[in-house]
């Protein structure tokens, strides 16, 4: 057996998601969810929009000193479980596989075409332009927030860090912003998950199998 | 430097009004409970355990918090020194904020206040302002952070703590400095931020003397750490290798509270 046969039988018979990007997933999913909760009962203490602050029913944290303990051990999941799903992505070449390439044309396309309600998917093992662009977003969304948390976590030691995003304050704003972008993300996310649950469903159980370009051709 | 934001009038009201109002508005919380017997809150409070924040949720999140402390320690670079800003940016005067109204401040009187020395310490005699104003004082002007997410720049001059503990033998190699203050707040920093260059025994603010409001006649001022970890209006101080805690951190804020 020649090293493109190994490779070939290596791949062969292995599912959309794997059970590793499973667990990372639903990890993420319970990481970023207490940092959003958390990260409103912090907010809360001193507003970056005036006349604006979350009510206590969507805060995690009775007040600021517990939304932070949850923020600063939320804090570790999400960049330990973020940095492994990373370091995964590059290695097995998932990230590549799934995000690219990705044209402006395309987006053009299924932006389009989703205008006119034609929502294409049928074949979950292909990401269309649009998704991989909202995916490829929310990954660099999740690194900004970590930069930009560590800037307001430690001004001082990173100090640098800090006067490159325009001062603390502007960092405050930066690592708000992010969260709203998270939270877009989050909205179209479960909306189209709720729409065509079997997307949901594969993300539990791991979905079809595909073929060793990780798309949907048939396994040899 | 801060960015304004659009949505931001150029004069914010005082951050420290909500925070000065906090008590009168948790008694009426505590209040309203009393008042409506079958609440969740009273609920909570008949079984003893609080529906908010469980028992072992809150000792999960408090053990996480105390191994924060010791990466915030390894994080702390103790030859690092925090920006430093032009006269012309100091606020004038400076944020008050403490656990409890401006109105309910009791100020000191510097005449006949002494600084209690206490443990790990050679020479225990207690200290007059006139005394500590003969060691060698030094001017920082750096920015406070607070927990809340404010900030602002104020120019602070006194005595580098460092100088001070080496002046009444204070045993360096001691895990903690402990403070006690007129306003029972009680407070402590780990040995290494004590002896960081830019932490100062303050009893000037802006070349004048320190104003009642901000914590005549001394009170610790850090580059490197929340607003919340500088106890105002000192009696006491202490060097000793038992945790000492504090009054936020006993309620729940990090104690190591560096930035």
């Amino acid at each position: 057996m020649g090293p493109a046969a190994m490779s070939r039988s290596n791949h062969s018979g292995r599912r959309l998601h794997p059970w590793s990007i499973r667990i990372m997933h639903w990890t993420n999913a319970v990481a970023m969810l207490v940092m959003i909760t958390s990260g409103w009962g912090i907010y809360n203490d001193d507003v970056i929009i005036r006349g604006f602050s979350f009510p206590s029913a969507v805060r995690l944290g009775d007040w600021a000193a517990w939304s932070l303990n949850w923020h600063f051990a939320g804090m570790w999941l999400l960049a330990i479980n973020g940095l492994a799903y990373l370091i995964y992505g590059v290695i097995t070449g998932r990230l590549r596989e799934r995000m690219l390439p990705i044209r402006v044309s395309e987006i053009i396309h299924t932006v389009r075409d989703t205008l006119h309600l034609k929502i294409a998917h049928e074949d979950l093992t292909v990401y269309n332009a649009v998704q991989k662009l909202l995916y490829i977003v929310v990954i660099l969304a999740g690194i900004a927030q970590v930069i930009t948390g560590i800037a307001i976590w430690k001004p001082i030691q990173f100090s640098g860090l800090v006067s490159l995003m325009g001062g603390f304050q502007a960092a405050r704003i930066l690592h708000f912003a992010g969260m709203a972008v998270i939270v877009g993300f989050l909205a179209v996310h479960v909306l189209l998950a709720l729409l065509v649950p079997k997307t949901l469903w594969a993300m539990l159980t791991g979905g079809p199998r595909v073929g060793p370009s990780g798309h949907g051709e048939p396994v040899l | 430097m801060t960015i304004k934001s659009p949505f931001r009038p150029k004069n914010v009201p005082d951050p420290a009004i909500l925070d000065d109002h906090r008590p009168l508005i948790r008694s009426l919380e505590r209040r309203g409970l009393i008042r409506a017997p079958l609440s969740l809150g009273a609920l909570a409070m008949l079984t003893g355990c609080d529906v908010e924040r469980p028992k072992a949720v809150e000792a999960a999140l408090l053990a996480i918090s105390r191994m924060n402390d010791s990466v915030q320690a390894l994080l702390f670079d103790p030859n690092n020194l925090a920006p430093t800003y032009p006269a012309s940016m100091v606020l004038k005067p400076p944020k008050f904020n403490a656990y409890y109204d401006v109105m309910d401040l009791k100020p000191v009187d510097g005449t006949t206040w002494r600084l209690e020395l206490a443990g790990l310490i050679a020479d225990k005699r207690p200290l007059t302002l006139a005394d500590i104003e003969a060691l060698p004082q030094q001017t920082e002007i750096i920015k406070h952070f607070c927990v809340e997410g404010w900030d602002y720049i104020g120019q602070w001059s006194g005595v580098p703590l460092r100088t001070f503990l080496e002046h009444v033998g204070a045993d360096l190699r001691a895990k903690y400095v402990a403070f006690k203050t007129y306003d029972d707040y009680p407070s402590s920093i780990d040995m290494a931020t004590a002896l960081h260059p830019q932490t100062l025994l303050a009893t000037k603010y802006a070349d004048e003397t320190l104003a009642d409001p901000f914590g005549y006649p001394m009170r610790l001022r850090m580059s490197t750490k929340l607003g919340y970890k500088n106890p105002k209006w000192i009696t006491a101080i202490e060097v000793t290798n038992a945790y000492p805690g504090g009054f936020w951190e006993e309620k729940g804020f990090p104690w190591f509270g560096g930035i």
